[in-house]
């Protein structure tokens, strides 16, 4: 299992192709101008991190590759699928695109398993298969054992890996990741960035990842793109090639420190 | 010890019961109060034990009960079905305002009359006061619940791509038990209250022409006979309701027991 290094990607597919997209939000006070004409490429199994202040557009960057926002000019494709078909979403790409939200977002009147299996009773599988797959899924992002358990009396370490299992649950070949440990603190945060590329390296996943964290994007990507605000539009492209799996050791190098340093200076000219 | 930290009101409320009752029976034999005015706890008891062994209460407590349980049913049919029509429709609930608060502004008990004058002194104008009485907060309760569906709740569906009958039946329908099972509690209560008004204004069956009569001749531990009686069948639907947010929402914070912490 050793690295799949950022180096080896361009060979790949491309998997999400986001060609000249462009977003604006009509509001009561004139239209705002969220993203910028954007174009971004992902490749099979790699590991992409939109990175950048807020307002920079990134969330709605990812929230449309997730097909929860039309763009308002461009075309998504997901697996090699137009997303959007007219103002219908193909069910076909969306069944590639996990999804994982800054909040957990799990329902708290089912069960941690059921919540797991929920994507597959939407897809009308059988209750003993969905309930195999989601102990499968539990044991895999370490919630075994709490399957049973309410949402609500688990911790939110626990919960966001719940979410990811759930995501995980009907095999998508991307997962799209919003701030998912935002909201965590920092050392179940390291823990959980940890369990990602762990995950990522098994299941061979395509992740799109977004986060205003500098560290956790260097520890994490084999490419980050740093966007800048008003409107949202790509600042640079970083690729960040140290072998996998990284541990946090790696943040202790002088190169990790050196983009890191890079990346902030960017990021403040940005201010 | 723990046993009984936790079943505490088991001491205190018999207890609590026990010292009104004592300052009760004191006030009667120190104010020298006539009996027919406040009879005292012992008359009352012997009075209530009395009627419990009657055909006669029981007779018009099952009327009552009848009245209040059809009354309540179709209030659950009109407040949880309109509720989450209306949560569902914005423009009818718009055009439907007006008229759900015009049936709340209007004083329902002057109702009464209008409905015995439609239906007579049966128990349909009672049920019907019933309904009237109790739709109105099972409605509002659903229309909040079902428009208060979490935005990233929502987002999961959309992303699932759940068709909308499944995003009612996993989403928009559990999500909104809560607040619908909060306007029962209150719908139920007025529902029994509506059924006692109706009967206080027609009729010769159920509790509340029960107490009409005894007032009428001045049977005081009587009328205190049926006061207890109404009690015991407010709470038992009291414990009704409470019975069905045990089972139907076993996952909220009302209801959760605590269990052991969770490590993260």
């Amino acid at each position: 299992m050793v690295g799949v290094s950022g180096a080896a990607a361009p060979a790949r597919p491309v998997e999400i192709d986001f060609a000249g997209v462009e977003k604006r939000f009509p509001t009561p006070e004139g239209v705002v101008h969220a993203v910028a004409k954007t174009d971004i490429q992902v490749r099979q199994q790699e590991f992409v991190v939109l990175l950048g202040p807020s307002g920079c557009g990134k969330t709605t960057i990812l929230r449309m590759i997730a097909g929860l926002l039309q763009p308002s000019s461009g075309t998504i494709a997901v697996a090699g699928r137009d997303l959007w078909q007219g103002s219908r979403r193909d069910s076909q790409a969306l069944a590639e695109l996990g999804i994982v939200f800054q909040d957990a977002n799990l329902f708290p009147w089912y069960s941690i398993e059921r919540n797991v299996a929920m994507p597959l009773e939407l897809r009308g599988v059988s209750h003993r298969e969905r309930m195999e797959r989601a102990r499968a899924l539990c044991d895999l992002v370490g919630i075994k054992g709490f399957e049973k358990r309410w949402p609500r009396e688990l911790s939110g370490g626990m919960r966001q890996r719940a979410a990811i299992a759930r995501a995980l649950s009907y095999d998508p070949e991307i997962l799209l990741m919003d701030e998912p440990f935002g909201a965590l603190d920092a050392m179940t945060r390291d823990t959980m960035n940890l369990e990602i590329q762990r995950l990522w390296m098994i299941q061979k996943s395509t992740i799109v990842f977004v986060t205003h964290s500098i560290a956790e994007a260097v520890f994490l990507a084999d490419r980050i793109i740093l966007l800048s605000p008003r409107p949202g539009r790509i600042r640079s492209v970083t690729e960040v090639t140290f072998p996998r799996p990284r541990d946090m050791v790696v943040q202790t190098q002088p190169e990790f420190q050196d983009i890191v340093r890079h990346l902030r200076g960017e990021l403040e000219d940005m201010e | 010890m723990n046993f009984l930290r936790r079943r505490r009101a088991w001491i205190t409320t018999p207890l609590l019961l026990a010292i009104f009752i004592y300052f009760w029976d004191l006030y009667c034999r120190l104010s020298g109060i006539h009996p027919f005015i406040v009879p005292r706890p012992g008359a009352v008891l012997d009075q209530y034990l009395t009627m419990v062994q009657t055909r006669a209460l029981w007779e018009h407590s099952w009327i009552t009960v009848f009245e209040t349980s059809v009354g309540f049913f179709f209030a659950c049919v009109i407040g949880i079905g309109g509720g989450a029509i209306l949560g569902k429709v914005r423009w009818l609930e718009e055009a439907m305002r007006p008229f759900v608060i015009a049936t709340q502004v209007i004083p329902k008990i002057a109702l009464v009359s209008l409905f015995i004058l439609w239906f007579g002194f049966g128990p349909e104008p009672k049920i019907l006061v019933s309904t009237v009485l109790a739709f109105f907060p099972i409605l509002t309760n659903t229309l909040l619940g079902v428009k208060s569906v979490d935005l990233g709740h929502k987002d999961v569906m959309k992303s699932l791509n759940a068709t909308r009958w499944q995003t009612w039946r996993m989403l928009e329908l559990p999500s909104a038990m809560p607040a619908i099972i909060a306007g029962l509690e209150v719908g139920v209560v007025l529902a029994y209250i509506g059924a006692i008004v109706g009967e206080f204004a027609g009729g010769t069956k159920g509790l509340g022409y029960l107490t009409l009569e005894y007032q009428n001749g001045f049977n005081a531990p009587g009328l205190f006979g049926v006061l207890i009686q109404l009690t015991v069948i407010g709470f038992a639907l009291y414990l009704l309701i409470l019975g069905l947010r045990r089972s139907l929402i076993p996952w909220h914070e009302s209801v959760l027991v605590e269990r052991p912490a969770v490590p993260a």
